[in-house]
């Protein structure tokens, strides 16, 4: 997935809609950004969410830890969590090496589509970061 | 006296760099309004000779086992501690250090603290251990409410009634503001009711918690318990004799999913109740919900094996109110003390000690039960401890009478167990001998009967 | 001189038959264990411990001993560690027979004389606190801000008001919002201001009736004195909250102010930092707490109490306490510590105790004077007992961080300051030298730390170097945990 077509939450997940799966509003992917990656540095452990689990924008999706730090992944849109990533806890290096791609943590079953409005686009989101990081 | 370098033309000079005045414009962050005017009303200041006669004095008003026969124990033991664990723990270098924060400087603690770990592991048969809590009751708490988090269950928790009263208070006050209910099973011959297990295993309850040899000193069934436990889908937390796994199947062996104990038997002097040291292991999938310091294994930059702590985002300085625990300061110098005691023991020793202390116990609790006034109170194979009824009834009063006789003769239960109030709990350790069993066997021989009626 | 062959584990070292212990023969009519133990209990395997000898053991431990720096052989400027010197005198007394071959259920009658010790401190505590009531029963100061706040909670129970909320400012420790977690509160932190002080703003707007208890620590951990305490004290006192001190940082104020007098309803002490127990590599501490009136009925049980009879003084444990919250832990507590406590304090007297904090804040005021030059210190330039020093500049301009600095210091044989504590000041160094140090250390330390500021980037970044190892990978360490040893890895 190319980073200028995905949505992007405050806290650093981003979000890529297939409305073609699924007729009650889609299936969405979720990841967390380069940028957020980059930040904790050095990931030693993530623990995905169960799936089945309800989830509302906002609410805690799974943990990424550093050897220092840990981080909430938290969800940027409502709905049920279908798939996680099953390989990637072993496999920490493809959040660096493609975190759109083969780096995806979640999909979940969109319930309420409306939380997708408060979701940034690429430029916002790069905006966003640049801010941050001065 | 305080142990200050300063003279007052240090104190001088310091203040002249600072820039200021006095000591006490150093305080005037302090508002006036809030400072002691007076000076604190404590004793005044004793010097080293005056406070070692001080000392002296009020130690000897207390008695010991070095003056008298000690039989008491529920969860804490006069074992023997060998010189050589006296002499380690002792060293500054291990005993005025603090945690492992800079692994540089602290590789002999944390080696130790690998060593330590390792020795918990093969003596339980779990896959990982912390490198201590505060205590038995606190480690018992620890392992109850890890088992909530790893199960996802809240609703209950079971602990049999056959577990240390004092940790179970210990439970019952933590949980006081959860809302997981804890359940108190009954153990009406001295060891767990099964039936009671069966029927109040719910699909909601997170854990077992069982005491093996249990606080009668009583075996418990624990491959039955573990196998109606894990039907359920619910955790067996083990609270462990340390000592007993010289003889005994290690918790590991039989299915215990977490294993919490007392190691004040390893090489820890009883110091009235602490500090002691908490035990704790676990399956390795529960490694991230474990409390507690924990050692690694890792290379430094230039190749060489070393040690440093890990997963430390389980703990409170980085997870903070997500932590697994609160716990920051442990019991660093007791898991010292318990590695040097067990590899000066060796797997040899561990199980001389465990058949001493069950030959010794067995002997002891033949001799007193076949004695008129007393009867062994549940029939039920023991380790080190058990209980024996008073036909009197009057188990306070020949306690009281054995001190005096110069001998610590047990525990009395009735302030944990109204139904045992006719009852007492004996330890024999490996340090009691024959004739100093025979004492007690005598001196029980000749009190008198004082008349009390036997308990309802 | 370090010995060094000296750091095989002690597995490594093992070969079969050694022993280092020779047991007694059983002197009872021996029955054979199957008798006694039915053989579904027993272990199938002889336990996988090491087999080594006596002078084995002490040749590896003090080798081992070797690899650390201590209190005893070395400056240990650990903010919020209180690391200062832990007098002999009291290993010696608290090793008297009478204090530490006692069995926690031993009877009053024989424990009179460490009932009277226990009595006298928690007169002695009370009184340090300005408090009314003391449990010597928390293992630790994380176990008395447990209890403390489960004692609160049981007092808004008796009161019969919800309240879900347990407030900490920013620069907490860490322990602080787990411990109100543990007992089912919820946590709001509150901000600091620039200055490094409770934003009463912040704190205004977080206070509403749902506040159980606001957590402080002051000094705090940027070693200030929260002026405002009064303040922030009467705000949640409106609100119908209570204020919890924590003791951590007791050392500066000993005898200047009472955490009582400045509004604090509950505290701990931390008898191992403040009262000069030696922390064991990692523990054991002790962690008694002191409350006000009001809440004294609620704490743990036992207290223990005095009787006065005509002639003499006797000592019980009180159980008789309805509304106490129970117990926190196993036995009475942690009497070893209690005891080193006890002397401590009675060795200081009233102006010993003063003295010690009017030197813990000089020594401390004095290197902040000298470090503050060469290493920006944000918070200002006084302080109490501990400052806390930032490179973020030096990690801005050259990349070196507050952890290559420290780790540089190792080298020339200080311990390193804690680091990225406070989580408020940007590559925090945090310096706590105690009063148990002399000027001289102070200004060795100080220009040391000016010569390693010099130095080049690489050398730092690498540091240390006369260390047997540096810069352990903590990332594979948490990757792939190796948490116990086993012989099949070893290859």
């Amino acid at each position: 997935m190319k980073p200028e077509e995905l949505k992007y939450a405050k806290t650093h997940e981003w979000v890529h809609v297939d409305s073609a799966k699924n007729e009650d509003g889609g299936m969405a992917t979720v990841g967390i950004s380069a940028f957020a990656v980059e930040a904790l540095t050095d990931l030693v452990f993530l623990e995905l969410p169960e799936i089945g689990k309800q989830v509302a924008a906002g609410d805690s999706l799974g943990e990424v830890e550093s050897v220092k730090a840990v981080s909430d992944i938290y969800s940027p849109v409502t709905g049920e969590v279908v798939q996680v990533n099953e390989e990637l806890p072993e496999a920490l290096q493809w959040l660096g090496e493609d975190p759109y791609g083969r780096g995806w943590i979640a999909k979940i079953r969109l319930g309420d589509a409306s939380a997708l409005e408060n979701l940034m686009d690429h430029t916002a989101y790069s905006k966003l970061c640049a801010d941050e990081e001065s | 006296m305080a142990y200050i370098y300063n003279t007052p033309q240090d104190q001088q000079a310091m203040l002249e760099a600072i820039g200021c005045d006095s000591i006490d414009a150093l305080f005037d962050s302090i508002p006036e309004s809030l400072r002691l005017q007076r000076p604190l009303k404590l004793p005044a200041a004793m010097g080293e000779m005056e406070l070692t006669s001080h000392l002296a004095a009020l130690s000897e008003k207390n008695r010991s086992p070095a003056d008298t026969l000690c039989f008491l124990g529920g969860g804490s033991y006069d074992h023997f501690i060998p010189a050589v664990v006296d002499y380690v723990a002792s060293r500054g270098e291990f005993y005025t250090s603090y945690t492992p924060y800079q692994p540089e400087v602290s590789q002999g603690n944390l080696q130790a603290m690998f060593e330590y770990q390792t020795m918990i592991c093969e003596l339980t048969g779990m896959d990982v251990s912390n490198q201590s809590l505060y205590d038995g009751g606190s480690a018992a708490v620890e392992g109850v409410l890890m088992s909530l988090d790893v199960t996802r269950r809240r609703g209950r928790v079971l602990v049999a009634e056959s577990v240390h009263p004092e940790y179970r208070q210990v439970i019952d006050t933590y949980f006081a503001l959860l809302e997981t209910e804890v359940v108190t099973l009954p153990c009406p011959a001295g060891t767990l009711d099964l039936n009671a297990l069966e029927a109040e295993l719910t699909d909601d309850t997170a854990c077992l918690l069982l005491q093996h040899p249990n606080f009668f000193g009583c075996l418990e069934e624990v491959h039955e318990i573990v196998d109606k436990v894990h039907a359920a889908g619910s955790l067996l937390v083990t609270i462990i004799d340390p000592v007993s796994l010289g003889l005994l199947e290690r918790p590991g062996d039989y299915g215990a999913d977490v294993v919490v104990g007392e190691g004040q038997s390893l090489g820890t002097p009883m110091q009235y109740g602490g500090p002691y040291l908490g035990l704790m292991a676990c399956r390795e999938k529960f490694v991230r919900r474990l409390p507690g310091r924990i050692a690694g294994e890792t290379r430094d930059r230039r190749g060489n094996q070393c040690w440093v702590l890990t997963l430390q985002t389980r703990e409170q300085h980085i997870r903070r109110d997500k932590a697994t625990s609160n716990i920051c300061t442990n019991q660093g110098l007791f898991a010292l003390r318990a590695s040097v005691y067990l590899a000066a023991m060796g797997p040899q020793g561990m199980r001389e000690v465990a058949e001493l202390c069950l030959q010794k116990t067995a002997y002891a609790r033949q001799r007193l039960g076949d004695l008129e006034r007393l009867e062994i109170a549940f029939d039920r194979p023991v380790f080190k401890e058990f209980v024996l009824r008073d036909r009197e009834n009057a188990v306070e009063q020949l306690c009281a009478d054995a001190e005096e006789a110069g001998i610590f003769a047990g525990v009395p239960l009735g302030r944990w167990y109204p139904d045992l109030s006719d009852c007492l709990l004996v330890a024999v350790t490996e340090k009691r001998t024959r004739p100093e069993i025979e004492r007690l066997v005598d001196f029980v021989s000749v009190q008198a009967p004082c008349g009390v009626t036997h308990a309802e | 001189m370090r010995n060094k062959h000296a750091t095989q584990l002690i597995f490594e070292l093992s070969q079969n038959g050694r022993k280092a212990v020779a047991l007694p023969q059983i002197d009872v009519p021996e029955r054979p264990v199957e008798e006694l133990i039915p053989e579904r209990f027993l272990a199938k395997k002889t336990l996988g411990l090491p087999q080594v000898a006596e002078p084995e053991i002490v040749r590896h431990y003090a080798n081992l001993s070797t690899l650390n720096m201590s209190v005893d052989t070395h400056f240990y400027p650990l903010g919020s560690c209180t690391m200062k010197y832990n007098p002999k005198r009291n290993e010696r007394l608290a090793s008297l027979r009478g204090i530490v071959d006692v069995h926690p259920y031993q009877s009053e009658r024989s424990l009179q004389g460490l009932l009277q010790i226990f009595f006298e401190l928690q007169e002695m505590l009370g009184e340090i606190s300005g408090l009314d009531a003391v449990s010597l029963q928390p293992a630790a100061g994380a176990h008395g801000e447990l209890t403390a706040l489960m004692v609160a909670a049981a007092y808004f129970r008796d009161l019969g008001e919800v309240r879900t909320t347990v407030l900490t400012p920013d620069s907490a420790h860490g322990t602080n919002p787990a411990s109100a977690r543990m007992c089912g509160f919820d946590t709001v932190t509150v901000k600091s201001t620039p200055a490094g002080f409770v934003d009463m703003e912040d704190l205004k707007s977080k206070l509403d009736d749902s506040v159980a208890v606001f957590m402080i620590t002051n000094p705090n951990t940027l070693g200030l004195f929260e002026s405002n305490v009064a303040e922030i004290a009467d705000q949640v006192h409106a609100r119908g909250g209570l204020i919890y001190l924590d003791g951590a940082n007791m050392n500066a104020i000993l005898g200047v102010t009472r955490p009582g007098d400045f509004g604090a309803d509950m505290m701990h002490f931390n008898p191992h930092k403040t009262f000069s127990g030696p922390h064991g590599g990692g523990g054991p501490g002790a962690g008694p707490i002191a409350v006000s009136s009001k809440l004294g009925a609620f704490l743990p049980v036992p207290q223990v109490r005095r009787e006065e009879a005509q002639s003499e003084c006797t000592y019980r444990l009180d159980w008789d306490q309805p509304q106490s919250i129970g117990r926190v832990r196993s036995f009475f507590g942690n009497s070893g510590v209690l005891v080193r406590a006890y002397c401590y304090l009675r060795t200081h007297g009233p102006d010993g105790l003063r003295e010690v904090s009017e030197n813990a804040v000089l020594n401390a005021n004095y290197l902040l004077s000298r470090v503050k030059h060469f290493l920006p210190v944000p918070q200002g330039d006084r302080c109490m007992h501990e400052f806390v020093a930032s490179a973020a500049q030096c990690k801005n301009e050259r990349g070196v961080s507050a952890m290559d600095l420290v780790k540089r210091l190792l080298d020339y044989g200080f311990h390193a300051p804690t680091v990225y504590f406070p989580l408020t000041v940007k590559e925090a160094v945090m310096i706590e030298p105690t009063e148990t140090e002399s000027k001289e250390m102070l200004d060795q330390f100080a220009e040391t730390l000016f010569r390693v500021l010099e130095e080049p980037d690489d050398l730092l970044h690498e540091a240390p170097h006369t260390t047997r190892i540096s810069r352990p990978d903590e990332v594979t360490a948490a990757r792939k945990p190796v948490l116990r040893w086993n012989p099949s890895t070893e290859e």
